[in-house]
């Protein structure tokens, strides 16, 4: 694989860009892995690329029903934060946050990962009080975190409404060390670093069946053939409870919505951060990318759906909470629009665990949150499939919270999905 | 939009109305197992296909409705009152004759 440094771009400009290796191989199914990751998506690629880096596991294929990066992947709003507050989830999304900063490096593969901070607006005196109570946690656990008062926002983002807004603008909070990152990339980065230490990336390869010897797995029966398995793993959000079915597992606190994403036509830089705003229901995230355009999103479409593509009330609203806090937009053009489906969880937090079937391990369950946390879930999602135990930050990370009493409610929203927002 | 036939109001867009959730979820007795109302509460089966939900139509009668719907292509394909009941008393010439 040639290697991307400065000597081979200087080498290949000279010589008309020859002697690039491909980035991936596109291999034929073995009869057998000793691992296999159901799902090409950032958490199934990253898994791969951890069991054979960090486990020395070399016989692992990736399968993916359509192509690499072809679902959620690339269907968010790439931001990056680790602003979480519960046991587990924080030790969780710092180490995730950590992991990015060296992706570049780790993968030699560009993911832009840039760190502009995130910049969560409050309007009212009662959710500036929240806003510090989950801040100072943050601080207490280690993650840099502060409250910005009107001055300095005012100072550093100075386009937003702060002159008559229905909600008016009283400060924010602010991680510094957030951001986010170019989302092809990073699926591209983990393909082809995983490839390189072995990794099967099988695409146009889909699930059609899981073939159960009472509580095992022997093989999957896919639309290239079956493929035996010592050990799988499912990393399919959006689709989890299909496979779910199809190993015969019964039900899962999981329900399947869709979340819009929009992205505008290119402007000149007008913002260098990630803006978040929520007040009154709504809810409402924007950043610009390299290419210039305003990439936002809002709330689910709010009924569940397997289908990816979004309905228009909510564009209405997305683009009704962009006027409240960016007025300047008013003349934008939207050029794209799509939507993404969601494993919208009873609690809002995920699942990395075992399952009923011995040789099954789940990674599900990423609500709004899943871009940000795929370092971090490939981590481990592939320490769980090699160890066999949970490690403490993912140890209530399971099917059994529920009736544990333990639910991982960042938001206090109670059992209902479409409410973790 | 998705359009859904209100019995009492006609055909409505969605955004007049909220999406309760799974009708077809049987709540055990106050006496049933802590299984059986963890399984009720938390787990779905999360249907990839026709399934039956409720949706208020907060913004119009008020009323909950059963609906049919589609999860893959929004299709509708039967909706009905929650409470068969009440649109009888509804439909009476005189409401007070119960």
């Amino acid at each position: 694989m040639t290697r991307f440094n400065a000597w081979n771009v200087f080498k290949n400009g000279l010589i008309g860009q020859t002697d690039w290796d491909r980035q991936w191989r596109d291999p034929e199914p073995k009869k057998e892995y000793d691992v296999i990751i159901v799902g090409g998506g950032l958490h199934g690629l990253a898994t791969a690329y951890y069991l054979a880096k960090n486990h020395n596991i070399k016989n692992i294929a990736v399968v993916e029903k359509g192509w690499i990066g072809g679902g959620n992947a690339g269907r968010n709003t790439t931001i990056i934060r680790s602003n979480y507050m519960m046991p587990g989830n924080h030790q969780f999304y710092e180490h995730s946050l950590k992991l990015w900063e060296n992706l570049s490096h780790e993968l030699n593969y560009n993911v832009m990962f840039s760190q502009r901070a995130h910049i969560s607006l409050f309007h009212s005196p009662a959710a500036r009080d929240a806003a510090a109570r989950r801040y100072n946690i943050m601080n207490l656990n280690g993650t840099e975190a502060e409250l910005w008062n009107l001055g300095q926002l005012k100072k550093n983002i100075p386009h937003l409404n702060y002159e008559d807004a229905r909600f008016p603008i009283i400060g924010a909070a602010v991680q510094r060390r957030a951001g986010n990152a170019r989302h092809d990339s990073v699926a591209w980065g983990y393909a082809r670093a995983g490839d390189e230490l072995g990794v099967d990336i099988l695409q146009n390869c889909e699930v059609t069946g899981v073939k159960r010897n009472k509580g095992r797995i022997e093989h999957l029966e896919t639309s290239r053939g079956l493929i035996k398995a010592k050990k799988v793993g499912f990393a399919v959000a959006g689709n989890t409870s299909r496979l779910w079915e199809m190993a015969e597992l019964g039900n899962l606190p999981i329900e399947t919505h869709k979340l819009q994403a929009f992205v505008t036509e290119s402007i000149k830089p007008l913002l260098d951060q990630v803006v978040v705003y929520g007040v009154g229901g709504a809810h409402f995230y924007i950043s610009q990318t390299d290419k210039g355009s305003m990439v936002f999103g809002g709330d689910l479409d709010w009924y569940k759906s397997y289908a990816q593509r979004g309905n228009l009330p909510i564009v209405q609203d997305s683009a009704e909470a962009a006027m409240a806090i960016l007025p300047c937009l008013g003349r934008i053009r939207l050029i794209r629009h799509w939507a993404g489906v969601m494993d919208m969880t009873m609690d809002g937090s995920f699942f990395i665990c075992k399952t009923p079937i011995e040789n099954l391990y789940l990674n599900a369950g990423w609500n709004y949150g899943g871009f940000k946390a795929s370092p971090a879930s490939g981590w481990y999602f592939a320490d769980l499939i090699a160890t066999e135990l949970p490690h403490k930050y993912i140890q209530h990370h399971n099917l059994e919270r529920f009736e544990k009493g333990i639910n991982l409610d960042e938001r206090g929203a109670g059992p209902d999905p479409k409410l973790h927002g | 939009m998705i359009r859904i036939k209100c019995p009492y109001c006609g055909e409505r867009d969605h955004s007049e109305f909220t999406y309760g959730g799974d009708a077809s979820i049987q709540y055990p007795s106050l006496d049933g197992t802590e299984k059986e109302w963890v399984e009720a509460i938390f787990f779905r089966k999360n249907i990839f296909g026709k399934q039956l939900e409720t949706w208020h139509h907060a913004n119009g009668c008020r009323m909950w409705l059963e609906v049919e719907r589609s999860t893959t292509t929004h299709e509708i394909y039967s909706v009905k009152p929650c409470h068969p009941e009440m649109k009888k008393v509804l439909e009476k010439k005189d409401p007070n004759d119960l």
